[in-house]
């Protein structure tokens, strides 16, 4: 049944690669998205069976690479930290092809957009199902590439497919530490297989290697070396630029693979390596502090951005700062359970901004949208449902995720815990700021659009809207029905071992804390209501006076502009350089352009040869025979 | 005996020198005439080996026939004796020194020890001079032993003799023929053909 | 000295061979005169078979010598047929002009 989940996505992208053009796209649809249908299903019965505590199974599927003392097979791996992401995988990702049947019914290569999500589902799947380190990376280095085909899915933009090759060589940059880290393990530990490294990791605890005068933890820089890799992939600070331009491409990639999947591999990775990050004390501190630097900084961008779909971008960015602020601490399976919730609020805001965008006729800027709500209010609902749960609010489900991460924040004793605490209660306030700013935005008030625009805006199809609710349903109830198991008392029997869990004792914050966080909240929302909704002319002041920190917000703090200049300029310099003169100069001077110089210059020199006299060529003859003669009368 | 020798030598000085002047001579009608020359001084030599058939062949073919027809295409072709152009002496050296090589090299495989050891047969001191004719053992061997080969001979003639005429015909267009089997089919009623013609028009 | 042996026949023919040989390509006045050193080369091979024949009591010599008498003679009438073909078109026979083959 694992194989059927992880390979009919293939069979999807396989159909639609090379039988799909010849059929209607309409048959490429169909047959996608009932192929990830059955995926789901599947998905969610593996996963009820290991929500009463299954064990983990390993299924064999073929030899890879056997040379020497490395090998690597196909092999499936699955416990509960797989099912859960399968299991969310699967859903949204069969939401999102649901979706495209209706986003992208005007689009002239459907059949096209249904492989490459397809195939993009296939490589998550196995990513999260490998059993060593290499079929990982496969996965990985697969997801990238369905990201880059996608996010440069409308190829004709040029603005598409410069973010496609940022996406892709940012992510690139990740991955060189990804296999450092991956040759590492394997030089230490001798194979790349999960259960060998588990329960060897125990062992070189205290194992230290020389490198250039000092003494570095070995587990701790192989530990670094994954978590640079899962920083390329999550779009952590430093490596977060691709994240906002990769909204080039169509709306359900964005809730795919930006919102839900593929970014959450980076979370994934760590926690299924938990066993060596436990004991990677340097690193851990290393993430809690990336992973919270994040989070403020990608809030703060988000409080100016007008594109609908940028600000939920960032939104991301910033939800998975806290993902891996809860990994550095060792709550590997809050961040998990974070990942399960955000994983489904998130798609279901960015397919109801989809549906807003499609209803505004291709409109993503927010200062040309408004009083929207009583045009469409099932996509006004959706979101309003997505809002509440992103910012925490009681029963919804990311209230669960969110309580329990700063819970472990709060326990936690060193230092960085403590920043990590503060930095995620004051996002937790930009976040209801500029997510209730979008809202308002969006929604209510005067309509911003012109006369025409506003009156022809419809809700979306059904097939649109099916989608979003069932998104809804996972947004609203998954936090409270599987608290219990993720976090909660359950916790030891779902999880089985496949993630470390910290034993601490179940306690709750006090009460004060509980009230203060709560408090942010609400007053970003009460600040972001009074700015967009009560007195508009309050932004424009504010932005006046405070223009430097408006600037610096806006332009998401210019650290595009400083990758550019220390980068790449200078990697462009030096290509045209070794372009000019090395390829054109040298290589092709000396080798094929020189060749044929020399070649035409002996052809001349030999054609003289052929002179047409008769004489010539008798006495040529003449003298080959004398010196076969000479040769003999020698010999 | 040594009229063996002196003959020899006699013939075959003059078979070299003619040869060197069949090359060198400015006139080509001279250069035939040496050739000529040449070849009797052969049929000479041929005839000291007791060869004496093969001797008059020599000559009745080669002088008589080859020979002379060079001599006619000689004088056909229009010759120009004031255009020949000197470009003898630009090769000259060279070529001369190509020469004395090849005939050093060919009389070191002739006159020295290791080739006279080395050949698998012997050699007579003297040439035989056999009491049957020359023409009659030729005529034992050829018409039985070598019988296909003779026929083929023939052939080859053959084919040269059509291969010449075929190269050099060509049509005469200038003489005008009568086709008998055209003038045979004439159709009598459109021998003549009546037409008006108008006054002061032709035709 | 004195005495002929198969040497001297030998080395007349090498040289007449020689001297053949360079008449192909040490004339630069017609044609015609290529074609009297081939007949010329051909002389000298009969020569080295009638003296070979002689000398070793074999017959077959000299049948080959009348074989090569023949062929040599339709090659001659052959050679000149082309010649006259070529110069009714090209209108001379100087070797200079003859460069059809040039590369």
């Amino acid at each position: 049944m694992i194989k059927l989940i992880v390979f009919l996505p293939l069979l999807g992208f396989l159909y639609c690669a090379f039988v799909g053009s010849y059929f209607h796209d309409r048959v490429s649809q169909l047959i996608t998205t009932f192929l990830l249908t059955i995926s789901t299903f599947l998905s969610w019965i593996i996963f009820l069976q290991y929500l009463e505590g299954a064990n983990t199974t390993i299924i064999h599927i073929l030899n890879w690479i056997t040379s020497g003392t490395f090998s690597a097979d196909w092999s499936l791996r699955v416990d509960a930290l797989t099912a859960t992401m399968m299991v969310v995988v699967t859903t949204v990702s069969a939401c999102v092809h649901l979706y495209s049947v209706g986003y992208m019914n005007e689009d002239k290569s459907i059949n096209r957009f249904m492989g490459y999500l397809s195939l993009f589902t296939f490589f998550m799947l196995m990513l999260v199902s490998s059993n060593n380190l290499l079929q990982m990376f496969f996965g990985w280095e697969g997801v990238g590439l369905s990201s880059y085909l996608l996010i440069g899915f409308w190829h004709h933009k040029d603005s598409a497919n410069k973010a496609a090759i940022k996406a892709f060589i940012l992510n690139r940059v990740g991955d060189f530490g990804f296999v450092l880290g991956i040759v590492g393990v394997f030089f230490i530990f001798g194979s790349i297989n999960f259960d060998i490294i588990f329960t060897d990791a125990i062992n070189y605890q205290n194992h230290a290697f020389n490198f250039l005068g000092l003494s570095l933890s070995t587990i701790d820089t192989l530990c670094f070396l994954l978590f640079i890799g899962a920083m390329g992939k999550s779009a952590q600070l430093g490596l977060h630029t691709w994240l906002p331009d990769a909204m080039e491409g169509p709306t359900p990639v964005s809730a795919l693979i930006h919102a839900a999947t593929m970014v959450t591999a980076g979370i994934f990775m760590v926690a299924r390596m938990s066993p060596l990050f436990q004991y990677a004390e340097f690193t851990n501190l290393f993430i809690i502090f990336i992973g919270a630097s994040t989070a403020i900084f990608a809030a703060s961008i988000a409080l100016t951005q007008n594109d609908i779909k940028r600000v939920i971008a960032y939104s991301t960015c910033s939800q998975l700062g806290y993902m891996f602020f809860a990994a550095g601490l060792g709550a590997y399976n809050a961040a998990i359970f974070h990942l399960m919730t955000h994983g489904f609020f998130k798609a279901l805001l960015f397919l109801s901004a989809g549906s807003v965008i499609q209803a505004m006729k291709h409109e993503q800027d927010m200062r040309k949208m408004g009083g929207l709500f009583i045009k469409i209010p099932f996509t006004g609902t959706m979101m309003w449902i997505g809002s509440l749960a992103i910012i925490g609010f009681p029963f919804f489900s990311g209230y669960y995720s969110k309580e329990s991460i700063l819970e472990n924040a709060y326990f936690s004793t060193s230092g960085m815990a403590q920043y990590a605490y503060v930095v995620g209660v004051f996002t937790a306030l930009l976040t209801a700021f500029y997510s209730w700013r979008l809202l308002l935005m969006t929604f209510h008030g005067k309509p911003r659009a012109t006369e025409e625009t506003f009156n022809q805006v419809h809700e979306s199809p059904k097939v649109m809207t099916i989608s979003l609710a069932i998104l809804a349903i996972g947004t609203i109830f998954s936090g409270s029905i599987l608290a219990d198991f993720f976090i909660g008392p359950k916790q030891e029997v779902f999880w089985n071992h496949a993630v470390v869990l910290i034993h601490t004792t179940q306690h709750n914050i006090p009460f004060v804390q509980t009230l203060t966080i709560k408090s942010t909240v609400a007053a970003g929302i009460l600040l972001a209501a009074m700015l967009y909704f009560y007195k508009k002319g309050l932004t424009k002041s504010l932005s006046r006076n405070f223009q430097l920190l408006y600037s610096i917000s806006y332009n998401k703090w210019y650290v595009d502009e400083l990758y550019n200049s220390i980068f790449v300029q200078p990697f462009f310099y030096i290509a045209s350089i070794f372009w000019k003169k090395g390829d054109i100069y040298i290589i092709d001077e000396y080798g094929p352009n020189g060749i044929s110089k020399l070649i035409n210059y002996f052809s001349k020199r030999l054609s003289l040869f052929q002179s047409g006299y008769l004489y010539h060529y008798a006495f040529v003859m003449l003298g080959g025979l004398v010196i076969i003669l000479t040769w003999f009368v020698y010999y | 005996m040594i009229v063996y020798t002196f003959s020899f030598y006699l013939f075959s000085t003059i078979a070299v020198l003619s040869a060197l002047m069949v090359i060198s001579s400015k006139n080509s009608v001279h250069s035939v005439l040496f050739l000529i020359l040449s070849f009797v001084n052969a049929a000479g030599l041929f005839v000291l080996l007791g060869a004496e058939f093969l001797a008059m062949i020599l000559l009745v073919v080669y002088v008589g026939a080859v020979a002379v027809l060079f001599l006619f295409v000689v004088m056909m072709l229009d010759i120009n004796y004031i255009k020949l152009r000197e470009g003898f002496l630009q090769y000259l050296p060279f070529g001369v020194l190509l020469g004395i090589v090849l005939i050093v090299e060919l009389g070191i495989a002739f006159f020295t020890e290791t080739f006279s050891e080395m050949s698998l047969v012997e050699y007579a001191q003297m040439p035989e001079i056999t009491i049957t004719e020359n023409t009659k053992l030729l005529g034992f061997v050829l018409y039985t032993k070598y019988f296909y080969l003779f026929q083929i001979s023939g052939i080859i003639l053959l084919v040269a003799m059509i291969g010449s005429i075929t190269l050099t015909l060509r049509q005469r267009e200038i003489s005008k023929k009568q086709i008998i089997s055209d003038q045979n089919n004439v159709d009598a009623s459109k021998a003549i053909i009546k037409k008006k013609i108008k006054l002061r028009e032709g035709i | 000295m004195t005495s002929i042996t198969i040497d001297h026949f030998l080395f007349l023919g090498a040289i007449l061979f020689t001297i053949g040989v360079l008449g192909i390509f040490l004339n630069k006045k017609n044609v015609i005169i290529i074609l009297m050193s081939v007949e010329l080369i051909l002389l000298a091979v009969n020569i080295n078979f009638i003296a070979f024949s002689s000398f070793l009591g074999d017959i077959s010599g000299q049948v080959f010598a009348m074989f090569t008498l023949t062929v040599a003679a339709a090659e001659a009438a052959i050679g000149l047929a082309i010649l006259v073909v070529f110069f009714r078109n090209l209108g001379s026979i100087e070797v200079e002009k003859i460069r059809k083959l040039k590369g």
